[in-house]
């Protein structure tokens, strides 16, 4: 079964578009309470110099993030690169619901898994693309 | 001193509305869509996030729209949207040794664990102008697949590392880095700081002073020991949580240049190496950076500073367009009174100077 910071990721990629077909295709979300959010700000990007060094500030990024609780008062989280709040607000409510155990794999098979097939082919094509484009220079007599 | 002025209301607003005019262009055509420069001008966007210090597609592709194609201009928008947001925690910084990569080249070694993949590249095209693309004509053909082995792709850096042949980067504490947008810039300059402010550097600027390092201007003999593209994951941990979650995943290009070798009397010859990451497929700019972040540690190296690369002050004060358009630009608007009193100056050095001549030659009579 899919562990939390899993099913974060996977509504963190998706885009708005696409998680708004899966939540057309499912039973409608539960009410719920804004507790903070849904708002957009920025994070620190950081990189590490050499790769492996010390840490550096990059850039900043756009981000937005939502936290809600369900009538039970589960609060559930969402933060996701970019400004859609409407996303946020789904992933964070779709965090809550997932949280119960009793209706986690209806709402992981519903729309969790459809966006995870989905991001895993894409990164699959992607992967099969890069492989085509795989290169072995050959290296000629020297001239000296 | 800038004097301010008041007034050209009207003149100004016409200006505008005729600037508007302009960036549609003709009504004939249909207008461009912000999702239309993310997807078809996608490395301007990556420039005006990389340089505009912000990364959103969407946003730098509507300051490219609204600023009609002029990526300096987009960029200072950019930065501006940038100032009103609040500030969340910061990101854990990106694992590139992670990367999902769709491009990686070394031009130091032939074969290495992983390979070498060309990705979506410009390299090796004749750069002949494609009269094809003129005509409104069919989707591309879909790109070439073929079976994916999965094989870890190590840095290059490390391979070289592991053997003692590289020098290695000196690891950091776990204090967050001094920050550019906050803290001011000493000198000379740490690295952190040093990297942050290469990353949102103009990359002609970069592209430029990186060229003169090769050409005489610092003593530079760089190899690309690795150029990597793709995509790596944002990990940010919210307090609330007190565990990392992922933001998504953002585009980066990582260069690590090779160069020559340092030692001491307590450490052995060995390479050294500059590092370029910088948003987006961004080779240029992830080379540029690797030159010049190699050319500024040469007073740490304890190599002679002699070429303007090498200049701490020179490099970072003058690497950022936005700055460097704002002080220059200034110069157009209405300096009237500096201007007046430059005038009066240069009417009483003339007054005296025709004086002292005519003194002179009523002497020589």
């Amino acid at each position: 079964m899919m562990d939390r910071p899993s099913w974060m990721a996977v509504l963190a990629r998706a885009t708005e578009a696409e998680i708004e077909a899966t939540l057309a295709g499912a039973p409608p979300l539960p009410p719920h309470r804004r507790v903070r959010g849904p708002e957009v700000g920025l994070t620190m990007l950081r990189g590490r110099a050499g790769g492996d060094g010390a840490v550096f500030n990059l850039s900043e990024a756009t981000v937005a993030r939502c936290t809600v609780a369900l009538e039970d008062g589960t609060l559930g989280h969402g933060w996701r690169l970019g400004r859609s709040k409407r996303a946020a607000e789904w992933a964070a409510v779709l965090d809550a619901l997932l949280q119960g155990e009793a209706r986690r794999a209806e709402w992981l098979e519903r729309v969790v898994t459809p966006l995870a097939e989905a991001q895993r082919a894409a990164t699959a094509r992607d992967a099969r693309r890069t492989a085509a484009t795989e290169v072995r220079f050959a290296t000629l007599a020297a001239m000296r | 001193m800038y004097v301010a002025v008041k007034g050209g209301d009207a003149a100004i607003a016409a200006a505008h509305a005729w600037l508007a005019e302009q960036r549609r262009g003709d009504t004939a055509l249909p207008e461009l869509s912000a999702a239309q420069v993310a997807e078809q001008l996608g490395l301007a966007v990556d420039r005006v996030m990389a340089e505009g210090s912000c990364h959103d597609r969407e946003l730098a592709a509507l300051a490219i729209k609204q600023a009609r194609g002029d990526l300096i201009e987009a960029a200072f928008l950019l930065r501006a949207y940038r100032n009103t947001l609040t500030r969340f925690p910061a990101a854990e910084p990106v694992d590139t040794g992670a990367m999902r990569v769709r491009r990686r080249i070394s031009a130091t070694y032939k074969d290495m664990p992983g390979g070498q993949v060309l990705g979506p590249t410009f390299d090796y095209t004749h750069r002949l102008l494609d009269f094809a693309l003129l005509a409104e004509g069919e989707a591309p053909t879909p790109p070439e697949e073929s079976e994916a082995t999965g094989a870890p792709m190590p840095r290059v850096s490390d391979i070289l590392a592991q053997e003692g042949l590289m020098r290695r980067e000196p690891p950091g504490d776990d204090a967050p880095p001094p920050d550019l947008t906050r803290d001011p810039l000493p000198f000379p300059a740490p690295r952190a700081l040093r990297l942050q402010s290469l990353a949102r550097g103009d990359e002609g600027f970069l592209l430029g002073l990186g060229y003169s390092t090769q050409r005489g201007y610092g003593n530079a003999h760089p190899f690309v020991a690795e150029l990597r593209m793709g995509e790596v994951e944002v990990l940010i941990t919210p307090p609330e949580l007190g565990f990392p979650i992922s933001l998504g995943e953002i585009t980066v290009t990582e260069c690590q240049m090779v160069n020559q070798f340092a030692g001491q009397a307590d450490t052995p010859p060995q390479f050294t190496r500059g590092y370029g990451l910088s948003l987006g497929h961004s080779e240029r700019k992830a080379m540029a950076m690797a030159l010049v972040d190699r050319a500024l540690m040469a007073r740490d190296l304890g190599e002679e500073v002699t070429a303007p690369a090498q200049d701490h002050e020179f490099v970072l004060l003058h690497a950022d367009n936005v700055e460097a358009t704002g002080f220059v630009e200034h110069l157009k608007l209405p300096h009237h009174v500096d201007f007046q009193s430059e005038l009066e100056k240069l009417r009483s050095i003339r007054a005296r100077w025709e004086a002292a001549r005519n003194g002179v030659a009523e002497a020589a009579e």
